[in-house]
């Protein structure tokens, strides 16, 4: 008997030291496979930067990634969710799989579809292998509890099956697909844009329901503020097929350059993300929207003519233009590269839809400070000098002066140029 | 003959330092001034631009570690006023900081005092409230924390003299009303504010835009009034 408790005791101490060897081999396995190395959390916190998470995930003065920023939109006002790793107000309990189902086909954790206010149209091209290093590295930030409001999306727009029907229309689910007959610096430049960088959020003209006209990158009014965003597929706009890939490289990694500088929401993108972008990506970057076709159409603008009213609303405009304006940008809109932007032949200035100049002329704005351009200079908000009507006839001149051809401006637009938003 | 040439090596040195001055990108002047436009078509101290200055403020010669606290709460979104917010939105603390210090240290002469009729029982309320408070009501003397000149006080706590009457009272009515910085319970200026009566705020505003601008900053503070206005000086260490 005794014998057979001391052999069933060693062969319980046997079973659970086996029991613990195999737990510890499992476990370091385990760790071994899911333990992220400080390098691949390096690359996780860079492509995060590249995302620009923290752009929408932090509300104004906020924590970082602890969200709160409210987008308001014509369908609502979107609150971004805290991506901290908090257990209960934050991201803490999500596994790498359920990231994965938010960023490529647009669900929560629990199921729920998302709004495509986060932009999982784009965020689904992204690899699952770089889905997994931002995850891992939003996994390793302190958790911050921050509760944030929830969403104010009035009916129609918080109706599930009009969400089902809008992702059955206009949310096609897919990695990016690599285009054999591109460089590899094209493809990872357009894998960039199209997915990632999601620059086409912004770039893309939307309809009644909020989903992207035509082409990806149309340009359009923007969604969340009162801008509008210039087509990357339009020379008259914000495309650099006719640019030097040195001067596309150096506007998005420093804020300016000899032809346009960055202002507005571009100017925080530049700010929050661009300037940190590796030399090879911004490159691969540059290089792939400098290959976009030329899609614009010659629209039926219809220039003024140049009757006697209109000559001397323009003469009341110069007038501005040499007490207020002439001293940084020139007698003849020159400007100084890098500096004060040039006008003349200045896309910004000329584009159909002047809000972009107005706003700029309203309330001045500094481009972005960034490693390159740590002290820019500045342009001051002339609404504080100047009446509507004046501003109306100073963006009518500019608009039509030194080879500059574009509609006149009212102060009505002006007025409406005031807008909310940022 | 020596004294000529002395004065052409002078002048020769001095064509040398403008023109460093100057960027590389032509004849944009590589300095604060010109980066800082944008700000003095609003903070501007000249002569011919009286008329504006009752609304903005004066900023040249503010202490550093007020502007900076403010610039950040502008951009942050704290201290509320679109214009600012707007024009720092993409801005670095650097930057911020870059610019706080060049408007501390800017030097320019004070307008006059603000000629204002006061009776002399308003002048006695002014006096009172700024020397010695009103301890019933928890109300320090303004003189214990901006400083006995009035001048302002350990780089955070801003000086009182050389602003328009309109823009103290603004600025004490929003301190008072709870619209100056969001979430400022826990300001010392927010507490003190909310005892004032809008009649005291408008004679103490008066009485101080009077005054003629002299005196030094103070560097010393109660302890107790440091731990009073604790916030302030934990604003710029918060958010580093």
């Amino acid at each position: 008997m005794s014998h057979y408790y001391v052999s069933s005791a060693l062969c319980s101490v046997r079973k659970y030291v086996i029991g613990c060897l195999v737990l510890l081999v499992l476990f370091t396995v385990r760790v071994h496979a899911a333990s992220p190395t400080d390098q691949s959390l390096a690359e996780g916190e860079y492509l995060t930067r590249v995302g620009n998470c923290l752009g929408c995930h932090t509300a104004k003065g906020g924590i970082p990634f602890a969200g709160g920023r409210q987008l308001t939109t014509a369908f609502g006002t979107f609150v971004t969710p805290n991506i901290t790793p908090d257990k209960e107000t934050g991201i803490g309990r999500w596994t790498e799989e359920d990231f994965w189902l938010a960023m490529h086909e647009g669900k929560s954790r629990d199921g729920r579809m998302l709004y495509p206010a986060f932009p999982y149209t784009e965020f689904t091209k992204i690899t699952r292998a770089d889905a997994k290093l931002i995850f891992e590295y939003l996994q390793s930030i302190p958790a911050v509890s921050q509760v944030n409001p929830a969403h104010a999306i009035p009916f129609p727009y918080n109706s599930k099956p009009l969400l089902f029907g809008w992702r059955k229309l206009f949310f096609k689910q897919g990695i990016y697909e690599t285009d054999p007959t591109q460089s590899e610096e094209w493809n990872r430049g357009a894998y960039l844009v199209q997915g990632l960088g999601h620059c086409d959020a912004c770039h893309t003209a939307r309809n009644e329901v909020g989903a992207k006209k035509d082409a990806a990158l149309g340009g359009g009014q923007m969604m969340s503020s009162n801008w509008y965003a210039p087509s990357l597929y339009s020379r008259k706009e914000a495309g650099v097929m006719d640019w030097n890939l040195e001067d596309i490289i150096e506007l998005l990694s420093s804020g300016v350059s000899k032809h346009a500088n960055a202002s507005g929401p571009m100017a925080t993108v530049v700010q929050q993300s661009l300037q940190y972008w590796s030399p090879q990506d911004v490159r691969a970057m540059a290089v792939y929207l400098k290959s976009l076709p030329d899609k614009a159409v010659e629209a039926n603008i219809r220039y003024p003519e140049m009757s006697e009213n209109a000559k001397r609303y323009l003469a009341q405009g110069k007038k501005v233009y040499e007490k207020h304006c002439q001293d940084c940008h020139g007698e003849i809109g020159q400007g100084v590269p890098g500096i004060y932007p040039p006008l003349a032949n200045n896309r910004s200035v000329t584009l159909p839809v002047p809000l972009n100049l107005i706003r700029v002329i309203l309330n001045g704005g500094y481009p972005p400070t960034t490693y390159l351009n740590p002290q820019p200079y500045g342009m001051p908000p002339f609404q504080q000098l100047l009446r509507d009507e004046e501003i109306a006839q100073v963006i009518s001149y500019i608009r039509n002066a030194w080879g500059n051809r574009g509609g006149l401006v009212t102060i009505v637009d002006v007025d409406q140029g005031r807008g909310s938003g940022h | 003959m020596c004294m000529k040439l002395l004065i052409l090596i002078v002048l020769f040195f001095f064509t040398l330092n403008v023109s460093a001055e100057l960027s590389s990108h032509g004849m944009v002047p590589d300095t604060m001034a010109e980066r800082v436009k944008a700000c003095t078509i609003c903070h501007y101290h000249g002569d011919n631009n009286q008329e504006r200055s009752s609304y903005y403020p004066r900023i040249a010669g503010k202490l550093e570690g007020y502007l900076v606290n403010q610039l950040r709460h502008f951009r942050d979104g704290r201290r509320y006023h679109q214009a600012m917010a707007l024009l720092l939105e993409n801005m670095s603390d650097d930057y911020l900081q870059a610019i706080a210090h060049y408007f501390s240290k800017l030097d320019i002469p004070y307008p006059p005092p603000e000629s204002i009729d006061l009776k002399p029982n308003e002048i006695e309320l002014a006096k009172k409230l700024i020397r010695l408070g009103d301890p019933q009501r928890d109300i320090p003397a303004c003189s214990a924390c901006h400083g006995d000149s009035l001048m302002g006080n350990m780089s955070y706590i801003p000086g009182l003299l050389g602003l328009p009457s309109a823009y103290l009272t603004a600025q004490l009515s929003d301190w008072r009303s709870g619209s100056l910085i969001r979430g400022q319970v826990t300001n010392c200026m927010s507490a003190i504010a909310k005892q004032l009566s809008y009649d005291e705020i408008i004679v103490v505003s008066r009485w101080l835009a009077t005054q003629t601008v002299e005196g030094e900053t103070q560097k010393t503070l109660s302890p107790d009034l440091v731990k009073r206005c604790q916030s302030i000086f934990l604003e710029g260490v918060a958010q580093e």
